[in-house]
């Protein structure tokens, strides 16, 4: 039996073939190694995200998540869901602090939920992956399967948004998180606590809609990177990795800049440090190849 | 009689209350004490074509702005970052407030018809719950052609070294065109969310009868 397991939702973005598939490939192979297991949420639907909001009303979006707190019990009763996207933990657990605050919205939801056959008794609890690496299991036992630590690369965490606003991570501050700065040291990694950018908002789902808007939030989180002498990036967001590493190019070509910076997740470096292949570390999902972590994991491992 | 008109007549001389009633944490707004924390806060603040900040929306809902509060393009601009909600001294939840207002707006059939993040959202969300699950292929297509076909091959070109990056590194999948993921129990979801609906509409329509 695995030390620690959890019904999982990948959400959306992390479907084979999806924007964040590498996140999945990553989180699988940095799981395997740390003795956690993750059993998918049987047939779990869309959170209906941040910006559902203009069809979504508040019932329907919070009906949606429900959805899958109903399938979570009923097939992984008293399992705590986990979720790897900034924006399905956030909905799922916007919805979990909404139902368990409003009896109405309670009934509601459970009348509704009656029409797919489905029902809640229990409130599961909602964590984000990074919520269990340090709270379940902590920096200490994260840090004892570093193999290959990545020495000299210098890496600014961007936390962004949803993972750290409204809910955030428990005894860590909204301006300046440092939970990941830690993760990246724990990797054998340099930080850069004093990255100011670090929970700049990276425009969200304005990169698709007013792409001129984001675009100039982006090209702020970047260039700091850059001036603080950063090698890469490391998000815990999906939304955050595509939008901070896809549109670079637009950018060079709207700013005149000449960025090219590997933006990563924080399970990429973690299976790197951990000894995996640039394979299991899906370092080949990289739109902007991250070419210092493909020689490190290319090198034998120490042991 | 249109749903608007139904609307601003019930609710004649008193936005604050109609906003109160039918929109989500709108009976929030009485509680912003213009501060302004949330407008300095906005990452949409430092850019151009911002009409409202929060606060002064709040201030116009109480000054019975109606026409001027639904029709603005400001509430659409919110990227969902939730600075806003976390700097509130008063614990105002503004980022929900703000999607309410829009969404109360889009509902009526007040909102700015083309705005672009107004339709991308409407798009959004029938593309998540057709399947149960989000085709981001399906997704950025339907926003290129939002107008109309020749504008969506030129949005559609100036997006391809982008889509190619992502097709290369096997994170768009073009087959995606032709079905894509979905949930199995489709039906059901239909069946809920139809419930959802309904429920919405009366409490809504019981409130405003009230």
């Amino acid at each position: 039996m695995a030390k620690h397991e959890y019904a999982f939702y990948p959400g959306c973005s992390s479907q084979k073939g999806a924007s964040a598939s590498n996140y999945l490939t990553s989180v699988e192979s940095m799981c395997k190694t740390l003795d956690v297991k993750l059993t998918e949420i049987p047939d779990w639907n869309c959170c209906g995200a941040s910006i559902g909001y203009a069809e979504a009303g508040e019932l329907p979006r919070h009906v949606l998540n429900a959805r899958n707190f109903a399938l979570s019990e009923q097939h992984l009763p008293g399992q705590e869901i986990v979720a790897t996207c900034a924006a399905c933990w956030l909905g799922a657990r916007e919805t979990r602090e909404r139902l368990t605050h409003s009896d109405t919205l309670m009934a509601d939801t459970r009348e509704a939920l009656k029409e797919a056959g489905l029902q809640i008794n229990e409130m599961p609890n909602i964590r984000h992956m990074v919520e269990v690496l340090i709270e379940d299991l902590g920096f200490d036992e994260m840090k004892k399967h570093v193999v290959r630590p990545l020495e000299g690369v210098k890496i600014a965490g961007y936390v962004g948004c949803q993972t750290n606003r409204p809910f955030g991570v428990s005894g860590e501050s909204f301006e300046n998180p440092q939970y990941l700065d830690k993760m990246v040291e724990m990797v054998g990694a340099e930080s850069i606590p004093e990255y100011e950018q670090k929970v700049t908002c990276c425009g969200g789902a304005l990169a698709f809609s007013e792409p001129e808007k984001a675009q100039a939030q982006i090209k702020d989180i970047v260039e700091s990177a850059y001036d603080h002498g950063a090698e890469m990036i490391v998000t815990p967001c999906p939304l955050c990795q595509a939008n901070v590493e896809i549109y670079q190019g637009q950018i060079n070509k709207r700013y005149g800049t000449k960025f090219d910076i590997p933006v990563m997740y924080y399970s990429q470096l973690m299976v790197v440090a951990y000894g995996g292949s640039a394979k299991e570390a899906a370092l080949n999902g990289q739109v902007i190849r991250a070419r210092r972590l493909e020689e490190i994991a290319a090198k034998p491992v120490k042991r | 009689m249109s749903a608007n008109t139904a609307l601003a007549e019930k609710y004649r001389n008193n936005f604050l209350k109609e906003i109160e009633e039918q929109v989500e944490m709108g009976d929030w707004v009485k509680m912003c004490m213009q501060c302004g924390v949330c407008s300095g806060s906005c990452p949409t603040n430092f850019q151009s074509a911002w009409e409202h900040p929060p606060q002064e929306l709040f201030m116009m809902i109480r000054a019975g702005k109606r026409e001027e509060v639904l029709t603005t393009t400001s509430m659409w601009n919110c990227t969902s970052c939730y600075n806003c909600i976390v700097r509130c001294p008063r614990k105002l939840p503004i980022t929900h407030i703000m999607h309410g207002i829009a969404e109360y707006a889009h509902r009526i059939g007040k909102a700015p018809k083309m705005q672009a993040t107004r339709f991308f959202s409407g798009l959004f969300w029938k593309n998540a719950t057709k399947t149960g699950r989000v085709n981001e292929l399906k997704l950025s297509m339907g926003l290129y052609f939002k107008d109309g076909f020749a504008q969506g091959v030129k949005n559609g070109m100036a997006m391809q070294s982008v889509a190619l990056g992502l097709v290369k590194a096997g994170r768009l999948n073009v087959m995606e065109l032709f079905g894509g993921h979905k949930c199995k129990d489709q039906k059901g979801i239909q069946a809920m969310l139809k419930k959802a609906y309904e429920i919405e509409r009366s409490r809504k329509a019981a409130k405003m009868a009230g």
